[in-house]
């Protein structure tokens, strides 16, 4: 399945200091993936999950806790707040648009 | 999930949940309250009044830029009357200040507004890639707020503008009355909580963001577009503030209305008068002008120190005995200049303003 990431707010610094990935990720939760339930369809805590271990370049504290992203950033989906789809357990589509801001950096 | 309709106007899509309220609106209504709640702030406690000449404290960052933006919007949509000017400190950080203050400039373009850059070099002689370089990174963060704060009242003297505003946000102030709380520094947490400041003689000090949620003031700016920079300073990994920010977001995230609740308690708490009155009374000081609260201001005493080659001696009564022990400043030590209060400005002003 073909994702639109977006990181911002200095989130980017994470990910190579780069705004925009464009990525492939499996439509199913894989067998033997603990971030899952195998052969569920992913969501979004899945998505972070595979963000953390196939683009993230350091300090992964930054972006996940608990499981899902760190209080204090921001998600949205296809343009709108993630808190009116479901949050980490919104189940992602082909070609969706997912944007990562983190609120935490200076004013 | 079906999209949701807007709370407001029933209407449109919604594309965010308000943290305060728990509504669901679209993105048009969104951008109507959030400007409207802070005109509401600004009415409220009567801010401005029709001529004031108002300097935007702009880092580059998100809250001062799309303070910038909504103070723009604000003065023509309510006809203010208010001249608008772009006010930066450059500390003299490479790599993080040197970047944010291309966007300052990129502000100064989109939104049409002038703007004064005061640099720490030029007004103490020293950068604060100097100044960690000489003490390290132990109390570099105590430099730059005094000089910060200096800096700002002198860049807005030389603008002769009658009011500064900054971004703080509600989730800085929430921050700031936990962090208060729990220091136990009660003469603060009496003030911490005010929309207004003002010294004796510095420049009245506002924050029209006060009850703007972080959130919203981030969506704001992506839905508009606006340009901002976002990177750490790299000197200051504020622990203790981070703790109380990472402390906050938790809080927030289990129930959103926490923040505008810490603030307002914070505003409940009464402050007994004579804890009040342990805030030393203000003199000017007596080396650069400044307003002070002894004979020498705190940026006097730290600049002396550094270049003295005994920093500590404004941090540490010891070091300050040091200090003394080794005489008098000499004559040929760098000072600040002469601090002038703004004068006041013949601007043509309406008769009954307020
Ligand atoms: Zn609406
Ligand atoms: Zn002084």
């Amino acid at each position: 399945m073909k994702l639109k990431i977006e990181f911002g707010g200095g989130l980017e610094l994470l990910f190579l200091n780069q705004r925009t990935h464009l990525i492939v990720i499996p439509s199913t939760v894989p067998q033997g993936d603990k971030n899952g339930q195998p052969g569920q369809p992913v969501d979004i805590n899945f998505l972070v999950h595979w963000l953390k271990d196939n683009l993230l370049k350091e300090r992964p504290e930054l972006f996940i806790e608990n499981g899902t992203v760190r209080p204090g950033i921001l998600v949205l989906v296809n343009d709108t707040d993630w808190e009116l789809e479901g949050e980490g357990g919104y189940q992602l589509k082909e070609d969706d648009e997912i944007v990562f801001i983190s609120t935490l950096h200076g004013g | 999930m079906a999209p949701k309709s807007c709370a407001l106007c029933q209407n449109a899509k919604a594309i965010l949940r308000r943290p305060k309220t728990g509504q669901q609106i679209c993105k048009d209504c969104f951008f109507r309250v959030f400007e409207t709640e802070v005109h509401n702030t600004i009415t409220e406690a009567q801010l401005f009044k029709p001529g004031d000449r108002v300097a935007i404290g702009a880092s580059g960052g998100k809250d001062s830029t799309v303070l910038a933006y909504v103070m723009k919007t604000l003065n023509e949509r309510y006809q203010y009357g208010l001249s608008l000017f772009l006010l930066s400190i450059d500390e003299g950080i490479t790599g993080y200040r040197d970047n944010s203050l291309e966007t300052v400039k990129r502000n100064q373009q989109q939104y049409d507004m002038p703007l004064k850059i005061l640099s720490y070099d030029e007004l103490y002689g020293w950068t604060m890639d100097r100044v960690v370089s000489t003490i390290g990174k132990k109390n570099n963060c105590t430099f730059c707020g005094v000089f910060r704060r200096q800096a700002l009242d002198r860049g807005a003297a030389s603008l002769c503008v009658d009011h500064i505003v900054t971004g703080h946000n509600a989730d800085d102030i929430a921050e700031t009355v936990l962090m208060n709380i729990m220091r136990g520094d009660i003469a603060r947490l009496g003030r911490c909580t005010a929309i207004c400041t003002q010294g004796e003689d510095t420049i009245r000090r506002s924050k029209p963001f006060k009850y703007a949620y972080e959130k919203e003031i981030v969506m704001y700016a992506y839905f508009k577009k606006l340009d901002y920079f976002s990177t750490e300073c790299i000197y200051s990994p504020d622990a203790y503030r981070g703790h109380a920010r990472a402390f906050l977001k938790d809080l927030e995230a289990a129930r959103p209305s926490a923040i505008i609740d810490i603030i307002h308690s914070g505003e409940a708490f009464e402050v007994k008068d004579e804890v009040r009155a342990t805030q030393k009374t203000q003199q000017t000081c007596k080396r650069c002008g400044y307003m002070s609260s002894n004979d020498l201001c705190k940026a006097c005493s730290l600049l002396e120190g550094l270049e003295r080659g005994m920093s500590t001696a404004a941090i540490s009564d010891k070091g300050r005995r040091k200090l003394e022990a080794e005489g008098p400043a000499p004559n040929n030590l760098r000072t600040i200049p002469y601090f002038r209060p703004p004068t006041t400005v013949t601007i043509e002003v309406p008769a009954a303003s307020q």
